[in-house]
């Protein structure tokens, strides 16, 4: 039997008071996404608990959540004393894990030496007021950093990521001790259609997939077609190399896209839903089935949700190794079973999508995103941001940087708060070169334009793009040429193969750049590279052909001397 | 006739694949979950396993073939006893995935797909598990070895006979 809008409610008072925010227990978290458990989360876990039994140790909760944020420094576990500062460890192995729990959750002695910083991330905002302090927690060691003296985390803002760390994303009443599925219960209980489209297009959130089209605006256009069956799906098809931040969000929070899908499927008319996920992300496939048969036992999928009437259940559809399926035409015909080709747009899926019904296909973010728009507003929403692009964006940073992890920063950051602050810099002995940002589809932000603001339209009039997060930091002792190699190699592995720019034009630059790359290169291969990327651009079928030339544009426009020079050597 | 099914597979894997397509058939875009399941029973599906499909599931072959061999996911080839994946996504391409590529491909003597004569590995090319923190990776049959050094190799490949 599901349960009641009284009874969710009676769960979230019962949460706050008892349960991963109790305060009189002694907590301890590990910190368990992809990246955790790859670095031995599991085998720190494992140990904990036979100590725990071992030492018939009474008293301790231990609580197993998603992604803490900071992968370099996995695997990270916290300790929460009560009417302590909770204090996370860095590095933690199978013996450091064993003398934590003897000297700190036992004796109550904290190992200065392992520890990375006091206080926890959902504490962040309330630190920054208080002045460090909060209420009824002592500092026991002040020369541990506070968490808001790290750049990485006190710089970020956290909304889509606001559970990460604390809550076990196996547990739904951890998620609804958070406000979670008050967002749902809202719209079910007292917002017709037009009201929920009106809230989500004054937030001015926009698509966080990488276009950037306006979510409110794809909602409106699939709400007015007429009644019938529809499709609510969720891209979580997450192929950009070096991007994980969907994963993250759907490995700590999975109920917050489950709860986004829900509020869009009221919007637009759905009652049927899925998420298609990677496959090479079993994890993240796994978390979500959990969800969703917990939502389900809860009555919040399924028929009648809570009472109200309103029909609408979800599937996870997992993809089978193309990254062409990120595109939304080739999603549609994959989940049909068939070959992930693109087809032309018009028809729009709006009108016309997943077995010709009217869909809408919204990226795992932007999804997260929506249960607070409509249970904080849309003022609150678009408090932060740009004129143009509201709210906040997940980055995950990656390469040549010394903190290694997914940020979530308000639009607008500069490019060197991310790289420098949170990121804290290349990695020692190297320079920085430029930022790569949006894979495949997207270009570089070299050092000299590092002060930009990180927006849509500013990152497109520099020649890269927002993207759906990846950001990829490249230091000066790689090439250019090399680079744009790199990302013409996936495009043309990637490509589905059925328009000809797509398939042919992708083979020629890269023979081209393969060419320049030996030393083979003639002075006329620049200029035929330019020719050959400007019609990719506007021939190919979808935008990923259509993108598929701009890593060699942005390193055309910035490192021309590199192409230069490996040419005029042969010259 | 050597295609047959039967040459390749006993008659428990063959009664198995026909559950699977039994589960799947009709329910309207189910081809790909139905293969998923199969490779995960097979490891691998051959042109026969095609045809058997094709037969009971009232699907075109063409179609079938066109699918398995769209998605990388699919192979046509038996693979070997064990799978080694070599990350390279952007995150460990910049931090020399191309590198341990090259001398897993030297040590080895197989190339991108292959599998090597004593059946022992299948190589494949990756394109990032999103564990880019952990950049270089590599997978061993699943299991992620992250920052992966070039003399470090020999040592993770030798635990797997």
């Amino acid at each position: 039997m599901g349960k009641t809008i009284a009874e969710i409610n009676g769960i979230k008072d019962k949460v706050i008071n008892q349960g991963v925010e109790d305060k009189k227990a002694i907590r301890i978290y590990v910190h368990m996404g992809t990246c955790g458990i790859a670095s031995g989360a599991t085998s720190v876990l494992t140990t904990l608990r036979k100590e725990i039994k071992d030492n018939k140790f009474k008293g301790a909760k231990v609580i197993t959540t998603g992604c803490a944020g900071i992968c370099s420094k996995e695997p990270l576990i916290t300790v929460a004393l009560p009417g302590q500062e909770p204090i996370m460890y860095e590095y933690v192995d199978d013996e450091k894990a064993k003398e934590i729990f003897s000297s700190h959750v036992v004796g109550g002695k904290i190992i200065r030496e392992y520890a990375f910083l006091r206080g926890m991330e959902t504490q962040l905002e309330e630190r920054k007021k208080n002045n460090g302090k909060i209420e009824g927690e002592a500092v026991v060691d002040s020369s541990i950093p506070a968490i808001e003296e790290v750049p990485f985390f006190a710089v970020q803002e956290q909304r889509v990521m606001k559970n990460r760390g604390l809550i076990d994303p196996n547990n739904i009443d951890h998620y609804i001790g958070r406000d979670g599925y008050q967002g749902a219960i809202k719209v079910l209980t007292s917002m017709d259609s037009a009201e929920i489209i009106k809230v989500v297009l004054d937030a001015g959130i926009r698509g966080r997939g990488g276009a950037g089209f306006p979510t409110g605006l794809k909602w409106k256009f699939a709400a007015q077609e007429p009644d019938g069956m529809k499709y609510m799906l969720c891209n979580a098809d997450e192929g950009d190399p070096g991007a994980f931040m969907d994963r993250s969000v759907l490995e700590s929070d999975p109920h917050s896209v489950i709860e986004g899908m829900i509020i869009a499927a009221k919007a637009i008319g759905a009652h049927m839903g899925y998420i298609y996920c990677r496959a090479e992300y079993p994890l993240a496939v796994e978390t979500l089935n959990k969800a969703i048969r917990k939502a389900r036992a809860y009555g919040l999928l399924g028929d009648d949700i809570l009472g109200t009437g309103f029909d609408f259940d979800i599937e996870v559809y997992e993809g089978a190794g193309a990254f062409v399926c990120g595109e939304e035409t080739a999603l549609m015909r994959s989940i049909e079973g068939l070959r992930g080709n693109p087809r032309p747009k018009p028809p729009f899926p709006a009108h016309a999508g997943l077995w010709e019904k009217p869909t809408v296909l919204n990226n795992v973010e932007t999804l997260a995103n929506i249960p607070q728009i409509i249970y904080k507003g849309s003022e609150w929403y678009a408090g932060i941001g740009t004129e143009k692009s509201k709210g906040t964006k997940v980055f995950s940073i990656t390469g040549d940087i010394n903190n290694v992890g997914c940020v979530e920063v308000p639009i607008g950051t500069a490019l060197s708060t991310i790289v420098n602050d949170i990121g804290g810099g290349v990695v020692e002995g190297k320079r920085f070169k430029a930022a790569q940002l949006g894979g495949p589809s997207g270009g570089c932000i070299p050092l000299a334009h590092i002060d930009v603001p990180v927006d849509y339209e500013t990152l497109q009039e520099y020649g890269s793009i927002m993207g759906s997060g990846g950001m990829i930091v490249i230091t000066d002792d790689k090439s250019a040429v090399d680079i744009a190699k790199f990302f013409m190699e996936f495009c043309t592995e990637e490509s589905c193969g059925k328009c000809i720019p797509g398939r042919e034009g992708t083979k020629q630059i890269l023979n081209i750049l393969n060419k320049i790359d030996s030393g083979r290169g003639e002075a006329n291969d620049i200029p035929r590279l330019e020719e050959l990327a400007s019609v990719i651009q506007k021939t190919a079928l979808c935008a990923l052909g259509k993108t598929a030339a701009n890593p060699v544009l942005s390193t055309l426009r910035y490192f021309r001397n590199e192409y230069e020079e490996a040419v005029s050597k042969n010259n | 006739m050597i295609h047959t099914i039967t040459n390749f597979f006993t008659d428990e894997q063959i009664s198995a694949l026909d559950e699977i397509i039994d589960a799947h058939k009709d329910k309207p875009g189910s081809l790909i979950p139905m293969l998923e399941k199969t490779q995960e029973l097979l490891g691998y599906i051959p042109e026969c396993v095609q045809e058997r499909i094709s037969e009971k599931a009232d699907i075109a072959p063409n179609k079938i073939y066109g699918v398995v061999t769209f998605y990388s996911f699919f192979s046509m080839k038996q693979k070997a006893r064990h799978r080694i994946q070599v990350c390279l996504g952007t995150a460990c391409y910049v931090k020399g995935g191309k590198e341990i590529a090259e001398k897993i491909e030297k040590d080895l003597g197989v190339k991108f797909g292959e599998s090597t004569e004593d059946g022992r590995f299948t190589y494949e090319k990756a394109r990032c598990f999103g564990a880019c923190g952990l950049a270089p990776i590599i997978l061993v049959d699943g299991k992620v070895y992250g920052k992966v050094a070039l003399d470090s190799i020999d040592g993770i490949l030798s635990q797997y006979e």
